[in-house]
């Protein structure tokens, strides 16, 4: 089931990494001291209450928020991310929760925002429309995605296809981590299938992926690991072939063994 | 592969004829507008109002606004305000014609105004993204007193009138192209103007503009640096105050302290009628143009027809209304349609 197949884990040098990782909203304690590890190839589901912090940790790993103490890891060397910016210089990319997207601008606007296409025009660097417009075709059709049209205002769009949107520009530059936070949240049946399909094929691409998710059918479905955190602190991690759905429920209602066994206990009835 | 049905789907729809329309009426709606105004000249005032001598006016007694409204229109984009370039414009034409009242060098009076215009900006640019003003109307609201303070304290408050010809230049002159004198700031309209489209619509910065506007988050994750490039608009803006104030200095061929007082509304509102959303990210430059002409023919027509001053304020509030009215309308039409 898990695509662990070095044997020893300790041997690989995690594609991100965090240490120790605090942080305080002012009095507001979000984070303490927590550790995740993510090698390529590898989808680690992440689950916890609402408010356990995993966004928090998420927009640390992708660089919108420093953390107030611990330190974060690129392929095993030491990584400050002053901004988002600097986080997707480094490969690391991801799905925002609220979407992130501007409403006003075209899908491919928004796919390559922050990275336009541009060619020179004597001193000036002109934004290349009709390129962006066809990479983003390109892409879009790479994964499958269905649109009328790249030249459609996101706005105009569907939640799915908004998400769809926020995939795209989170897989259109060689990521080496795409973060997913709660990616199926607003979608339908067949939609979701997508998206997790589509998370395995980042999967056998190499790409290391976070996926969090309130529905385990989803970290079920797709993941290789998963790790819960339980008011902003580590509870417990098991490769998933090593766990069941109660025991991580039980996880994110913070309970460790004695829900874990009657919940095996139930199992074997 | 995936979209090659969807993109039949389209073609269908795309043949019926209304829904080939809305994108066009929605470009270029607030042209029937200026339209209409030209044709209520002609109508009203037949002998004068398409007249050379009336026309030629124009460019001049608009100019300051173009100006002003390119400015602000960059600012609205990022769903902005800048409520102080009326007193900047005041600022920069006072500072001009008082040190060339004093024997400053003629050839530094030209890029000064624009320089004093910039550090304004620069003052509201810091004010909004470094101290965190809560909303870019507290910080310009300041900089409106400030400047307006300052345009008084350097000349003590009097007019100061008779400015070299290089000042005179940029705001009254002419170039001659073949047998038609062109008025200087007309051109100097038509070249902002142009570099505007350009820089808005074709480049990096430009594009960011406008994200910011739809929705800075998204600005700010996609790696975009949403401070500096907030910083940059409203330095912008103030250039254009303080070239409006050249300009107008140049006109008048005098700096008085009182000028500019309400043209930060007068640029608002060409911004507004030309069709950008106050909200931010949506509008173009050439409707920044129709708005200013809008505004800018009205007042000629209804000076031709002898119509009090007070009553020009009373329509343009109308028009305001009206044309955002009609835009309201349109998007409802526009998303029934989808
Ligand atoms: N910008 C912020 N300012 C203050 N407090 C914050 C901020 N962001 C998060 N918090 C707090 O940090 C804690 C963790 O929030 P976070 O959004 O990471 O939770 P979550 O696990 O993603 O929850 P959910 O499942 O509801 O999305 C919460 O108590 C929240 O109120
Ligand atoms: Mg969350």
């Amino acid at each position: 089931m898990t695509q662990a197949t070095s044997p020893s884990e300790a041997e690989r040098t995690p594609v991100i990494e965090a240490r120790g990782i605090c942080k305080y909203f002012g009095a507001v304690t979000a984070l303490e001291d927590v550790y995740l590890k993510l090698y390529r190839g590898e989808v680690l589901g992440v689950v916890g209450d609402n408010g356990a912090g995993k966004s928090t940790l998420m927009k640390i790993l992708a660089g919108l928020y420093p953390p107030s103490a611990g330190q974060l890891y690129v392929d095993g060397q030491a990584a400050h991310f002053a901004s988002p910016k600097e986080a997707r210089d480094r490969g690391i990319e991801m799905v925002y929760q609220d979407l992130a997207l501007a409403g006003n601008l075209r899908i491919d606007e928004n796919i390559f925002l922050g990275r336009e296409r541009v060619r020179r025009f004597g001193p000036f660097k002109l934004v290349d429309n009709a390129e962006s417009m066809r990479l983003a075709k390109e892409h879009l059709e790479k994964l499958k995605i269905e649109v009328k049209s790249v030249r459609q205002r996101v706005e105009e769009l569907s939640g799915g296809q908004r998400q769809a949107v926020a995939i795209a520009r989170a897989t259109a530059f060689d990521a080496k981590v795409v973060i997913m936070d709660e990616p199926t949240a607003a979608l339908a049946i067949k939609e979701v299938r997508k998206v997790l399909d589509l998370i395995k094929d980042l999967r056998n691409h190499g790409i290391g992926v976070i996926l969090i998710s309130h529905r385990l059918d989803d970290i079920f479905y797709v993941c290789d690991r998963v790790m819960a955190l339980f008011h902003g602190r580590n509870f417990a991690e098991a490769p998933l072939a090593e766990t069941s759905r109660n025991e991580v429920i039980g996880w994110i209602m913070g309970n460790k063994s004695p829900v874990a066994q009657a919940a095996k206990i139930f199992d074997l009835n | 592969m995936a979209t090659t049905t969807s993109d039949a789907q389209l073609s269908t729809r795309e043949r019926s004829l209304r829904v080939r329309l809305i994108p066009y009426i929605d470009r270029f709606g607030i042209l029937f507008l200026v339209l209409l105004m030209v044709l209520i000249g002609a109508i009203t005032q037949p002998g004068i109002f398409l007249t050379w001598r009336n026309l030629s006016n124009l460019p001049g007694q608009n100019a300051a606004n173009a100006v002003l409204a390119i400015g602000m229109f960059v600012v609205i984009l990022t769903a902005g305000i800048d409520l102080s370039v009326g007193s900047v414009l005041a600022l920069a034409m006072m500072t001009t014609a008082v040190l060339a009242r004093d024997g400053f060098p003629p050839a530094l009076l030209v890029p000064l105004p624009i320089l004093i215009g910039m550090g304004v900006g620069l003052v509201n640019g810091f004010g909004l993204t470094k101290m965190r003003l809560p909303h870019p109307f507290i910080v310009t609201l300041g900089t409106l007193n400030i400047a307006r303070g300052l345009a008084n304290l350097v000349s003590g408050g009097v007019p100061v009138s008779g400015l070299p010809e290089v000042v005179r230049f940029w705001g009254a002159g002419n170039i001659a192209l073949g047998n038609v004198q062109l008025p200087v700031s007309l051109i100097i309209v038509a070249v902002l103007y142009v570099g505007f489209l350009v820089f808005l619509q074709y480049t990096r910065t430009g594009r960011h503009i406008y994200a910011i506007g739809g929705n800075p988050q998204a600005a700010r994750v996609s790696g975009i640096n949403v401070d500096r490039t907030l910083m940059l608009v409203y330095i912008l803006c103030g250039a254009m105050a303080g070239l409006a104030g050249l300009l107008v200095a140049g006109r008048t061929n005098s700096g008085f302290p009182n000028a500019g007082i309400g043209a930060e509304l007068d640029a608002i509102s060409a911004v507004i009628i030309g069709g950008a959303s106050f909200f931010g990210g949506r509008g173009s430059v050439l409707g920044v143009l129709a708005g200013v002409l809008v505004i800018g023919l009205m007042r000629n027509i209804l000076n031709l027809n002898n119509v009090q001053v007070f009553w020009q304020q009373v329509l343009i509030g109308v028009v305001i209304i009206f044309a955002v009215f009609l835009d309201v309308l349109r998007r409802r039409a526009g998303s029934a349609s989808e």
